[in-house]
Protein backbone atom coordinates (compact mmCIF):
# COMPACT_ATOMS: atom_id res chain seq x y z
CA UNK A 1 0.00 0.00 0.00
CA UNK A 2 1.41 3.62 -1.01
CA UNK A 3 2.50 5.53 1.72
CA UNK A 4 -0.11 7.86 1.92
CA UNK A 5 1.82 10.83 4.20
CA UNK A 6 4.72 10.41 2.72
CA UNK A 7 3.64 11.22 -0.53
CA UNK A 8 1.33 14.43 0.57
CA UNK A 9 4.96 15.81 2.89
CA UNK A 10 6.70 15.36 -0.68
CA UNK A 11 4.44 16.73 -2.61
CA UNK A 12 4.66 19.50 -0.26
CA UNK A 13 8.58 20.11 -0.37
CA UNK A 14 8.11 19.90 -4.28
CA UNK A 15 5.38 22.64 -4.89
CA UNK A 16 7.34 25.10 -2.53
CA UNK A 17 10.10 24.97 -4.69
CA UNK A 18 8.67 24.65 -8.08
CA UNK A 19 6.03 27.25 -7.56
CA UNK A 20 8.78 30.09 -5.92
CA UNK A 21 11.52 28.37 -8.72
CA UNK A 22 8.47 29.41 -11.33
CA UNK A 23 8.03 32.95 -9.91
CA UNK A 24 12.02 33.79 -9.75
CA UNK A 25 11.98 32.32 -13.27
CA UNK A 26 9.70 35.08 -14.31
CA UNK A 27 12.87 37.91 -13.96
CA UNK A 28 14.52 36.29 -16.60
CA UNK A 29 15.12 38.70 -18.61
CA UNK A 30 13.97 41.30 -16.80
CA UNK A 31 15.63 41.89 -13.94
CA UNK A 32 16.99 45.21 -12.94
CA UNK A 33 20.86 44.47 -14.18
CA UNK A 34 22.86 41.51 -15.78
CA UNK A 35 23.86 39.99 -12.89
CA UNK A 36 21.01 39.77 -10.15
CA UNK A 37 18.95 38.25 -13.83
CA UNK A 38 21.57 35.33 -14.02
CA UNK A 39 21.72 34.78 -10.30
CA UNK A 40 17.58 34.98 -10.28
CA UNK A 41 18.08 32.32 -13.30
CA UNK A 42 20.57 30.46 -11.15
CA UNK A 43 18.45 30.56 -8.32
CA UNK A 44 15.42 29.60 -10.08
CA UNK A 45 17.15 26.16 -11.91
CA UNK A 46 18.19 24.83 -8.34
CA UNK A 47 14.39 24.94 -6.84
CA UNK A 48 13.10 23.51 -10.02
CA UNK A 49 15.79 20.99 -10.01
CA UNK A 50 14.91 20.32 -6.21
CA UNK A 51 11.16 20.00 -7.31
CA UNK A 52 12.08 17.45 -9.99
CA UNK A 53 13.70 15.24 -7.70
CA UNK A 54 11.36 15.36 -4.69
CA UNK A 55 8.02 15.31 -6.90
CA UNK A 56 9.68 12.48 -8.71
CA UNK A 57 10.43 10.34 -5.62
CA UNK A 58 6.62 11.66 -4.61
CA UNK A 59 5.38 9.84 -7.92
CA UNK A 60 7.53 6.85 -7.11
CA UNK A 61 6.25 6.95 -3.38
CA UNK A 62 2.43 6.66 -4.81
CA UNK A 63 3.24 4.28 -7.08
CA UNK A 64 0.31 5.00 -9.81
CA UNK A 65 2.67 5.77 -12.46
CA UNK A 66 2.80 9.43 -12.49
CA UNK A 67 6.11 10.98 -12.54
CA UNK A 68 7.70 14.03 -12.08
CA UNK A 69 6.46 16.13 -15.22
CA UNK A 70 2.54 14.56 -14.82
CA UNK A 71 2.73 15.83 -10.99
CA UNK A 72 3.89 19.47 -12.31
CA UNK A 73 1.67 19.96 -15.09
CA UNK A 74 -1.77 17.86 -14.80
CA UNK A 75 -2.38 18.64 -11.13
CA UNK A 76 -4.91 21.57 -10.58
CA UNK A 77 -4.40 24.39 -7.96
CA UNK A 78 -6.22 22.80 -5.40
CA UNK A 79 -4.17 19.84 -5.16
CA UNK A 80 -1.13 21.99 -5.25
CA UNK A 81 0.74 21.56 -1.66
CA UNK A 82 2.80 24.69 -1.71
CA UNK A 83 2.47 27.50 1.34
CA UNK A 84 1.06 30.81 -0.41
CA UNK A 85 4.24 32.81 0.39
CA UNK A 86 5.95 31.36 -2.28
CA UNK A 87 3.12 32.25 -5.09
CA UNK A 88 2.69 35.92 -4.26
CA UNK A 89 3.70 37.91 -7.13
CA UNK A 90 7.37 38.81 -7.72
CA UNK A 91 6.25 42.70 -7.20
CA UNK A 92 9.11 45.09 -7.19
CA UNK A 93 12.61 43.52 -6.85
CA UNK A 94 12.74 44.57 -3.08
CA UNK A 95 9.19 42.44 -2.74
CA UNK A 96 11.13 39.38 -4.52
CA UNK A 97 14.10 39.64 -2.07
CA UNK A 98 11.78 39.78 0.50
CA UNK A 99 9.80 36.94 -0.26
CA UNK A 100 13.03 35.02 -1.19
CA UNK A 101 14.37 35.74 2.45
CA UNK A 102 11.55 34.80 4.52
CA UNK A 103 11.73 31.37 2.51
CA UNK A 104 15.56 30.75 2.35
CA UNK A 105 15.78 31.28 5.90
CA UNK A 106 13.57 28.80 6.61
CA UNK A 107 14.49 26.27 3.35
CA UNK A 108 18.21 26.46 5.12
CA UNK A 109 16.94 25.38 8.66
CA UNK A 110 14.50 22.77 7.10
CA UNK A 111 16.86 20.86 5.04
CA UNK A 112 19.56 21.01 7.59
CA UNK A 113 17.66 19.20 9.49
CA UNK A 114 15.89 16.96 6.66
CA UNK A 115 19.74 15.55 5.87
CA UNK A 116 19.03 13.31 8.86
CA UNK A 117 15.93 11.80 7.67
CA UNK A 118 15.49 8.15 7.69
CA UNK A 119 14.34 8.01 4.34
CA UNK A 120 18.11 7.62 2.75
CA UNK A 121 16.28 9.05 -0.79
CA UNK A 122 15.27 12.18 0.86
CA UNK A 123 17.89 12.68 3.14
CA UNK A 124 20.77 13.12 -0.31
CA UNK A 125 17.87 15.36 -1.95
CA UNK A 126 18.06 17.10 1.37
CA UNK A 127 22.07 17.66 1.64
CA UNK A 128 21.96 18.47 -1.72
CA UNK A 129 19.04 21.10 -1.43
CA UNK A 130 20.86 22.63 1.90
CA UNK A 131 23.90 23.66 -0.07
CA UNK A 132 22.11 25.34 -2.10
CA UNK A 133 19.51 27.31 -0.05
CA UNK A 134 22.86 28.61 1.83
CA UNK A 135 23.78 30.31 -0.86
CA UNK A 136 20.73 31.25 -1.90
CA UNK A 137 19.78 32.83 1.96
CA UNK A 138 23.44 34.45 1.56
CA UNK A 139 22.27 36.46 -1.78
CA UNK A 140 18.46 37.13 -0.45
CA UNK A 141 19.66 38.55 3.11
CA UNK A 142 22.56 40.98 1.40
CA UNK A 143 19.86 41.88 -0.98
CA UNK A 144 17.71 42.64 2.04
CA UNK A 145 20.23 45.14 4.40
CA UNK A 146 21.12 46.59 0.95
CA UNK A 147 17.65 47.85 0.56
CA UNK A 148 16.30 48.38 3.82
CA UNK A 149 19.73 49.98 4.83
CA UNK A 150 20.04 51.95 1.82
CA UNK A 151 18.39 54.97 0.14
CA UNK A 152 14.82 56.22 1.60
CA UNK A 153 13.11 54.80 -1.24
CA UNK A 154 14.79 51.42 -0.91
CA UNK A 155 13.97 51.39 2.88
CA UNK A 156 10.34 52.18 2.44
CA UNK A 157 10.05 49.62 -0.65
CA UNK A 158 11.44 47.11 1.82
CA UNK A 159 9.68 48.24 4.59
CA UNK A 160 6.11 47.87 2.28
CA UNK A 161 7.25 44.39 1.18
CA UNK A 162 7.81 42.56 4.98
CA UNK A 163 4.54 44.37 5.78
CA UNK A 164 2.40 42.95 2.76
CA UNK A 165 4.30 39.25 3.15
CA UNK A 166 5.02 38.99 7.02
CA UNK A 167 1.34 37.14 6.52
CA UNK A 168 1.56 34.74 4.73
CA UNK A 169 4.38 33.43 6.69
CA UNK A 170 2.35 31.77 8.53
CA UNK A 171 2.04 28.44 6.47
CA UNK A 172 5.53 28.01 6.58
CA UNK A 173 5.41 26.30 10.56
CA UNK A 174 1.69 24.57 10.23
CA UNK A 175 2.41 20.99 11.38
CA UNK A 176 -0.62 19.81 11.10
CA UNK A 177 -1.07 15.13 11.37
CA UNK A 178 1.07 14.56 8.28
CA UNK A 179 4.55 16.37 9.69
CA UNK A 180 3.98 14.96 13.25
CA UNK A 181 3.42 11.37 11.71
CA UNK A 182 6.57 11.92 9.17
CA UNK A 183 8.28 13.62 12.33
CA UNK A 184 7.65 10.36 14.72
CA UNK A 185 8.73 7.89 11.74
CA UNK A 186 12.36 9.76 12.02
CA UNK A 187 11.78 10.92 8.13
CA UNK A 188 11.12 14.48 8.95
CA UNK A 189 12.06 17.60 11.06
CA UNK A 190 10.11 18.62 14.09
CA UNK A 191 8.30 21.95 12.12
CA UNK A 192 7.32 23.42 15.75
CA UNK A 193 10.92 23.34 17.26
CA UNK A 194 12.31 25.47 13.65
CA UNK A 195 9.95 28.07 14.29
CA UNK A 196 11.77 30.05 17.16
CA UNK A 197 15.12 29.33 14.83
CA UNK A 198 13.68 30.77 12.54
CA UNK A 199 12.00 34.13 13.56
CA UNK A 200 15.64 34.67 15.57
CA UNK A 201 17.20 34.30 12.27
CA UNK A 202 14.55 36.88 10.27
CA UNK A 203 13.96 39.30 13.49
CA UNK A 204 17.79 39.68 13.80
CA UNK A 205 18.53 40.42 10.29
CA UNK A 206 15.53 42.72 10.01
CA UNK A 207 16.90 44.43 12.74
CA UNK A 208 20.52 45.10 11.04
CA UNK A 209 18.18 46.21 8.06
CA UNK A 210 16.79 49.02 9.80
CA UNK A 211 13.34 47.40 8.92
CA UNK A 212 10.90 46.93 11.50
CA UNK A 213 8.94 43.56 12.06
CA UNK A 214 5.43 44.22 11.24
CA UNK A 215 2.90 44.08 14.21
CA UNK A 216 0.34 41.73 12.34
CA UNK A 217 0.03 38.06 12.96
CA UNK A 218 0.59 35.71 10.11
CA UNK A 219 -2.38 33.46 9.01
CA UNK A 220 -2.33 30.29 10.12
CA UNK A 221 -5.14 28.68 8.53
CA UNK A 222 -5.11 25.24 8.23
CA UNK A 223 -6.08 24.64 4.17
CA UNK A 224 -2.80 26.41 3.94
CA UNK A 225 -1.29 22.77 3.47
CA UNK A 226 -3.92 21.22 1.81
CA UNK A 227 -5.02 23.27 -1.27
CA UNK A 228 -6.27 26.61 0.05
CA UNK A 229 -4.76 29.52 -2.41
CA UNK A 230 -4.78 33.27 -2.50
CA UNK A 231 -5.98 33.98 -6.17
CA UNK A 232 -2.23 34.33 -7.58
CA UNK A 233 -1.88 30.20 -7.65
CA UNK A 234 -4.26 29.48 -10.60
CA UNK A 235 -2.58 32.61 -12.95
CA UNK A 236 0.35 31.08 -12.15
CA UNK A 237 -0.60 27.40 -13.04
CA UNK A 238 -2.28 28.61 -16.44
CA UNK A 239 0.90 30.08 -17.36
CA UNK A 240 3.49 27.19 -16.23
CA UNK A 241 0.99 24.13 -17.33
CA UNK A 242 -0.40 25.74 -20.50
CA UNK A 243 1.77 23.89 -23.40
CA UNK A 244 1.74 20.38 -21.53
CA UNK A 245 -1.98 20.47 -21.37
CA UNK A 246 -2.95 21.87 -24.84
CA UNK A 247 -0.18 19.89 -26.38
CA UNK A 248 -0.46 16.32 -24.00
CA UNK A 249 3.22 14.53 -24.33
CA UNK A 250 4.44 16.90 -27.08
CA UNK A 251 8.53 16.46 -27.02
CA UNK A 252 11.54 18.64 -28.96
CA UNK B 1 35.22 -9.43 -22.64
CA UNK B 2 36.67 -9.26 -19.13
CA UNK B 3 37.11 -5.73 -18.27
CA UNK B 4 37.63 -5.09 -14.41
CA UNK B 5 36.37 -1.46 -13.22
CA UNK B 6 39.47 -0.05 -13.75
CA UNK B 7 39.47 0.05 -17.00
CA UNK B 8 35.97 1.75 -16.62
CA UNK B 9 37.48 4.45 -14.90
CA UNK B 10 39.90 4.47 -17.28
CA UNK B 11 37.81 5.14 -19.96
CA UNK B 12 35.40 7.58 -17.74
CA UNK B 13 38.54 9.47 -17.12
CA UNK B 14 38.19 10.54 -20.92
CA UNK B 15 34.88 12.14 -20.73
CA UNK B 16 34.71 15.92 -19.88
CA UNK B 17 32.89 18.10 -18.05
CA UNK B 18 30.28 19.42 -20.56
CA UNK B 19 31.03 22.98 -18.77
CA UNK B 20 34.52 22.33 -17.86
CA UNK B 21 35.86 20.62 -20.66
CA UNK B 22 39.67 20.62 -19.17
CA UNK B 23 38.65 18.45 -16.11
CA UNK B 24 37.06 14.62 -16.26
CA UNK B 25 33.63 13.47 -14.25
CA UNK B 26 36.18 11.87 -12.15
CA UNK B 27 38.60 14.74 -11.47
CA UNK B 28 34.71 16.70 -10.69
CA UNK B 29 33.96 13.58 -8.29
CA UNK B 30 31.08 12.94 -9.26
CA UNK B 31 31.21 9.27 -10.19
CA UNK B 32 30.64 7.33 -7.54
CA UNK B 33 30.88 3.72 -8.42
CA UNK B 34 31.35 1.23 -11.17
CA UNK B 35 29.98 -2.45 -11.37
CA UNK B 36 30.81 -4.51 -14.27
CA UNK B 37 29.02 -7.86 -15.41
CA UNK B 38 30.37 -9.45 -18.11
CA UNK B 39 29.75 -6.56 -21.06
CA UNK B 40 27.62 -4.81 -18.90
CA UNK B 41 28.45 -2.38 -17.06
CA UNK B 42 26.66 0.79 -14.60
CA UNK B 43 27.75 3.94 -13.31
CA UNK B 44 26.59 5.40 -10.74
CA UNK B 45 26.72 9.50 -11.06
CA UNK B 46 25.92 12.38 -8.60
CA UNK B 47 24.93 15.54 -9.57
CA UNK B 48 27.15 18.26 -8.89
CA UNK B 49 23.84 20.88 -8.40
CA UNK B 50 20.32 19.77 -8.42
CA UNK B 51 18.98 21.48 -11.63
CA UNK B 52 22.23 20.95 -12.94
CA UNK B 53 21.41 21.12 -16.68
CA UNK B 54 24.73 19.07 -18.00
CA UNK B 55 23.61 15.84 -15.96
CA UNK B 56 21.89 14.57 -19.29
CA UNK B 57 25.00 15.46 -21.49
CA UNK B 58 26.99 13.55 -19.06
CA UNK B 59 25.13 10.96 -18.82
CA UNK B 60 24.95 10.37 -22.64
CA UNK B 61 28.26 11.06 -23.26
CA UNK B 62 29.17 7.96 -20.13
CA UNK B 63 26.87 5.90 -22.49
CA UNK B 64 28.57 6.78 -25.49
CA UNK B 65 31.93 6.42 -24.23
CA UNK B 66 31.57 3.15 -22.61
CA UNK B 67 29.70 1.50 -25.59
CA UNK B 68 32.65 2.59 -28.27
CA UNK B 69 34.73 0.45 -26.13
CA UNK B 70 32.76 -2.62 -26.54
CA UNK B 71 30.29 -2.64 -23.21
CA UNK B 72 26.97 -3.61 -24.54
CA UNK B 73 24.91 -2.45 -22.04
CA UNK B 74 25.48 0.52 -20.43
CA UNK B 75 23.38 2.06 -17.24
CA UNK B 76 23.67 5.19 -15.56
CA UNK B 77 22.51 5.44 -12.04
CA UNK B 78 21.47 8.40 -10.01
CA UNK B 79 22.77 8.68 -6.75
CA UNK B 80 22.48 11.20 -4.10
CA UNK B 81 24.29 9.96 -1.31
CA UNK B 82 26.63 11.33 0.01
CA UNK B 83 25.71 14.30 -1.64
CA UNK B 84 29.00 16.14 -3.60
CA UNK B 85 30.50 18.33 -2.43
CA UNK B 86 33.81 20.73 -4.25
CA UNK B 87 36.10 18.59 -1.48
CA UNK B 88 35.54 16.23 -4.29
CA UNK B 89 37.60 17.87 -6.45
CA UNK B 90 41.31 16.74 -6.48
CA UNK B 91 44.62 18.86 -6.07
CA UNK B 92 45.43 17.97 -9.84
CA UNK B 93 41.78 19.00 -11.18
CA UNK B 94 42.27 22.23 -9.29
CA UNK B 95 45.65 23.26 -11.00
CA UNK B 96 43.78 22.43 -14.46
CA UNK B 97 41.14 25.07 -13.51
CA UNK B 98 43.31 27.52 -12.62
CA UNK B 99 45.50 27.34 -15.74
CA UNK B 100 41.90 27.17 -17.94
CA UNK B 101 41.08 30.49 -15.99
CA UNK B 102 39.07 29.39 -13.37
CA UNK B 103 39.75 29.82 -10.08
CA UNK B 104 39.77 26.95 -7.95
CA UNK B 105 37.13 26.76 -5.11
CA UNK B 106 38.45 27.22 -1.75
CA UNK B 107 38.77 24.48 0.94
CA UNK B 108 35.20 24.39 3.38
CA UNK B 109 34.73 24.79 6.94
CA UNK B 110 32.51 21.92 7.73
CA UNK B 111 29.75 23.57 9.80
CA UNK B 112 30.21 26.84 9.75
CA UNK B 113 27.07 28.67 9.96
CA UNK B 114 25.67 30.88 7.24
CA UNK B 115 26.75 34.25 7.49
CA UNK B 116 23.90 36.86 6.43
CA UNK B 117 23.97 39.93 4.89
CA UNK B 118 26.75 41.43 2.82
CA UNK B 119 30.12 39.67 3.12
CA UNK B 120 33.47 40.04 1.84
CA UNK B 121 35.50 36.43 0.31
CA UNK B 122 38.57 37.16 -0.90
CA UNK B 123 39.06 35.13 -4.18
CA UNK B 124 42.85 34.90 -5.82
CA UNK B 125 43.07 36.14 -9.72
CA UNK B 126 43.74 32.73 -12.00
CA UNK B 127 45.62 34.96 -13.75
CA UNK B 128 48.24 36.97 -11.71
CA UNK B 129 47.61 35.66 -8.23
CA UNK B 130 46.57 38.90 -7.25
CA UNK B 131 43.64 38.89 -3.91
CA UNK B 132 42.41 42.97 -5.04
CA UNK B 133 39.50 41.35 -6.78
CA UNK B 134 35.97 41.60 -6.31
CA UNK B 135 32.61 39.62 -6.29
CA UNK B 136 30.66 41.08 -9.20
CA UNK B 137 28.03 38.29 -8.86
CA UNK B 138 27.80 34.89 -6.31
CA UNK B 139 26.33 33.72 -9.87
CA UNK B 140 27.96 32.95 -13.12
CA UNK B 141 27.45 31.63 -16.78
CA UNK B 142 26.57 28.25 -14.73
CA UNK B 143 25.51 27.06 -11.25
CA UNK B 144 28.78 26.13 -10.53
CA UNK B 145 30.45 29.10 -11.16
CA UNK B 146 30.31 32.99 -9.60
CA UNK B 147 31.37 36.08 -11.81
CA UNK B 148 34.91 37.99 -9.99
CA UNK B 149 36.86 41.20 -11.01
CA UNK B 150 40.82 41.51 -10.39
CA UNK B 151 41.47 45.15 -10.07
CA UNK B 152 45.21 44.30 -10.16
CA UNK B 153 45.39 42.82 -13.77
CA UNK B 154 41.81 44.13 -14.72
CA UNK B 155 40.83 41.20 -16.16
CA UNK B 156 37.20 39.74 -15.05
CA UNK B 157 36.89 35.32 -14.38
CA UNK B 158 35.02 33.04 -13.07
CA UNK B 159 35.61 30.94 -9.61
CA UNK B 160 34.50 27.49 -9.03
CA UNK B 161 32.37 27.78 -6.10
CA UNK B 162 32.79 26.24 -2.80
CA UNK B 163 30.04 24.16 -1.67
Amino acid sequence: MADASLFEYLQRLGDDRLVLGHRLSEWCGHGPILEEDIALANISLDFIGQANLLLGLAGTVEGKGRDADALAYLRDPVDFRNVPLVEQPNGDYAATMTRSFLFDAFDYLLTRDLQDSGHPELAGIAAKAHKEATYHLRHSSEWLVRFGDGTEESHRRAQDALDELWRWTGGLFLADEVDQALHARGLAPDLAALEPEWKGMVSELIGRATLTLPPVQPITARGYRRGDHTEHLGHLLAEMQILPRSHPGAEW
Amino acid sequence: MNAAPADVMEVLEQVKDPEVPVISIVELGIVRGVEVTGDSVRVDITPTYSGCPAMQTIEEDVVAALRSHGFREVTVRTVFQPAWTTEWIGEDARRKLQEYGIAPPGHLQPGAPVQLGPTVRQVACPYCGSTLTEVRSQFGSTACKSLHYCTACQQPFEHFKAI
